[in-house]
């Protein structure tokens, strides 16, 4: 029995030692949902004697999440890179001990500056590459316009959405032409697109919560249940079964879309043609989302994820991340590359994507605080829209009960 | 002399150093993480008493998840042992090609409980499932599974028993082989067809292997993570933890509120609800089984 243990033991071991059999370094970086890694790391590969990369792709962000603490609390287990998402970012700040100091005279100025800002700790290091932002748009489905007899053409489109109330009040006329289509692909998703556009939402500067005071906060709750009574949502819960299953089946109209959910519809889509994207955003300009990669010090190879890491997040490297699942750079340099702003998305009706993506960077009016609590927030409040939805409680009971899960987080 | 009286307890040591070491150890290590404050990230804090198991008491979600546990264990335990039973009384009968009848009964067992748990997520999808699209079929209204506290436990049961009625079949089938031929003889020249022989005969005589059967799903049921946790993308048991059981109400508190004091105080709550539940039915087990073997004293000598 021992003996079983201790040849088990090994075997994971080798598994871990961060080097293949033929010994070249071995690195595996893991990322969430679509990076548009995949072709990137072959090319890697093919430049690379001594290093084999590995891509370990989590399904969502929460998922990896999990992982991620999981394994930083044991010590070890973690990936060579890990990408981190800017909903969790100021969590694991608190944690830059963790993770290798990744300061490089090569890549200043690569990034937009508070990008850099967010990754950089009071002593100065800095622990995590930016990959990409999530500047939105509005992705919809034309052919489904068309059949509400509404315009379908994205210039025209881009025109009905200048508020939320325009786009929700769109979406009432939508759903009494086509009644067995929603407006919007689920609750959450909205209420995040709007939470992302209040500058503090659950959090104040001093990271003190306030999600519970905060008007703002209830004014979205507030209108986002109510668009569920008048059948806006789908009442599905981004990210569930059901929700990838209505892609396929004309489930709703539209969406709110950052740079990275373009290859998250397309791959969920897959088959459907319809899809567009409109260069508008209700209420401005607003951001959702985008990552960072950070090689925790407990690796073997810090040195070489590194250098990988650098690679990745490299201003070329990027825009073809971008061409290949929708990721909109974080740097600076690649903002006017003709290779980003002359690109188009075949799935999207050949729509201009790199050009409208770089005008909802632009119409960002700031970047929401997001402090250590969060995405632990965020979660509650999700979940109290989602029973609002499937009529587990009515909207005042969901909030009261948010209440309480806010008290409970601390 | 000495030899003989030590080298058994030599043979047997391993297994109790071993269990030491990854039993007794853990179980001490948690007991004394659930006195302190203890953060998942930054570790030990000051020493804070039973301060642990009264918040955990007086959370709302600590019983709302000891409601769901007792829900999907009763759903699951009980039919996938009767079930179990049925399918191994018919297995010991004389079936033409009875080795891949018995082998075939084992294959859910085989298969990954995230698998498991990804096909069954996909066929008791609320809107475009399989099992909705049965339901709709026969005429009745499509039940959502993901939402509606009875139905998302009678999902997470099916899946639990999908993968373990069959593993627990072949272990009431080996006892019941045991069973003296002779003794069905006898039975059947009294007049006792197979049903009465199989409640009669085969159950009392396999008694200490169906309370093991038992002891070990109840320990099971109430530790059931995989299935419920995989049934809902956000990991808390649907939008009003209506499936949270008490492992993922204990994820939750280590994980994501990352509170190992916490974690560990529900750690050795749900220990001690285990021992109760596996006392109480062994005790009922046991008692069940001494009225029938009293009763059929004739038949068993």
């Amino acid at each position: 029995m021992a003996l079983t243990l201790a040849a088990t033991a090994a075997a994971c071991g080798s598994d871990d030692e961060g080097t293949t059999a033929d010994g070249k370094v071995k690195l595996t970086v893991a990322t969430f949902n679509e990076f548009g890694y995949e072709e990137l790391i072959e090319e890697y590969n093919a430049m690379q004697d001594d290093v084999v990369v590995e891509q370990k792709k989590a399904g969502t962000a929460n998922e990896h999440q999990d992982n991620l603490y999981t394994k930083l609390a044991a010590g070890s287990g973690l990936s060579d890179i890990e990408a981190i998402e800017v909903d969790w970012w100021s969590a694991l700040m608190e944690q830059s001990d963790a993770f290798a100091d990744l300061s490089d005279p090569e890549v200043e100025g690569r990034w937009l500056d508070w990008k850099t800002e967010a990754a950089t700790t009071p002593d100065g290091a800095l622990i995590g590459y930016g990959t990409d932002i999530g500047p939105e748009g509005i992705c919809y489905r034309a052919d489904l316009f068309e059949k509400a007899g509404m315009p379908t053409d994205r210039e025209k489109v881009a025109e009905m959405f200048g508020t939320w109330d325009d786009y929700f009040e769109a979406g009432r006329q939508f759903v009494k032409k086509v009644p067995d289509t929603a407006w919007y692909d689920s609750s959450g998703g909205t209420a995040q697109a709007m939470i992302n556009q209040v500058e503090y939402s659950f959090e104040d500067e001093d990271n003190t919560v306030i999600a519970a005071e905060n008007p703002e906060v209830k004014e979205v709750f507030d209108t986002i249940t109510a668009n569920a009574a008048d059948g806006l949502s789908t009442g599905l819960t981004q990210w569930s079964e059901d929700w990838t299953a209505s892609f396929q089946d004309n489930g709703f109209a539209t969406m709110a879309c950052p740079g990275w959910m373009l290859g998250v519809i397309e791959g969920n889509a897959d088959g459907v043609e319809g899809w567009d994207i409109a260069n508008v955003f209700p209420g401005g300009g607003g951001n959702w989302g985008g990552s960072y990669l950070t090689v925790p010090a407990q690796g073997d190879n810090v040195e070489e994820a590194k250098e990988l890491a650098k690679w990745l997040t490299a201003p070329e490297q990027q825009i073809k991340a971008f061409e290949a699942k929708g990721t909109f750079p974080s740097q600076a340099e690649a903002l006017d590359d003709p290779a980003l702003t002359g690109s188009t998305n075949a799935f999207f009706n050949d729509a201009p994507t790199g050009e409208i993506l770089a005008d909802r960077a632009e119409a960002v009016p700031f970047i929401a605080h997001k402090g250590p609590k969060f995405a632990d927030i965020n979660t509650a409040f999700q979940q109290a829209i989602q029973r609002v939805d499937e009529g587990q409680e009515s909207a005042d009971e969901a909030w009261d009960s948010f209440l309480a899960d806010i008290e409970r987080l601390g | 002399m000495l030899d003989v009286k030590l080298t058994p307890y030599v043979f047997v040591s391993p297994f109790f150093l071993l269990f030491l070491v990854v039993g007794m150890f853990p179980l001490g290590y948690t007991a004394w993480v659930s006195v302190h404050d203890w953060g998942l990230l930054s570790g030990q804090g000051a020493f804070s008493g039973l301060d642990n198991y009264r918040r955990v008491l007086e959370d709302r979600y600590f019983w709302n998840a000891l409601r769901n546990t007792i829900s999907i264990f009763v759903l699951s335990s009980v039919p996938q042992v009767l079930i179990a039973l049925a399918l191994a009384g018919l297995l010991d009968t004389q079936l033409r090609a009875r080795t891949l009848w018995r082998m075939s009964v084992l294959l859910p067992f085989v298969v990954a409980p995230a698998a498991v748990a990804l096909i069954f997520g996909n066929v008791f999808g609320d809107r475009y499932g399989l099992a909705n699209e049965l339901v709709q079929w026969i005429g009745l209204d499509p039940i959502r599974w993901h939402v509606d506290t009875l139905a998302s436990h009678v999902a997470i049961a099916s899946m639990v028993n999908w993968r373990w009625t069959g593993y627990n079949a072949l272990i009431l089938l080996a006892a019941m082989q045991a069973v003296p031929r002779d003794v069905y003889e006898s039975a059947a020249l009294d007049g006792a067809g197979r049903v009465r022989q199989f409640v009669s005969i085969t159950v009392p005589m396999i008694r200490p292997t169906v309370i093991f059967v038992i002891i070990t799903s109840t320990i099971g049921g109430l530790q059931i993570f995989a299935e419920p946790r995989l049934f809902d993308t956000q990991g808390l048991g649907g939008a009003d933890r209506q499936y949270q059981t008490l492992t993922m109400y204990l994820w939750e508190l280590g994980w994501r509120v990352r509170d190992l004091g916490m974690a560990s105080a529900v750690a050795w709550l749900l220990f001690l609800i285990i021992i109760v539940f596996a006392l109480l039915n062994l005790l009922l087990s046991r008692r069940a089984g001494a009225m029938k073997g009293h009763a059929k004293k004739g038949v068993r000598r």
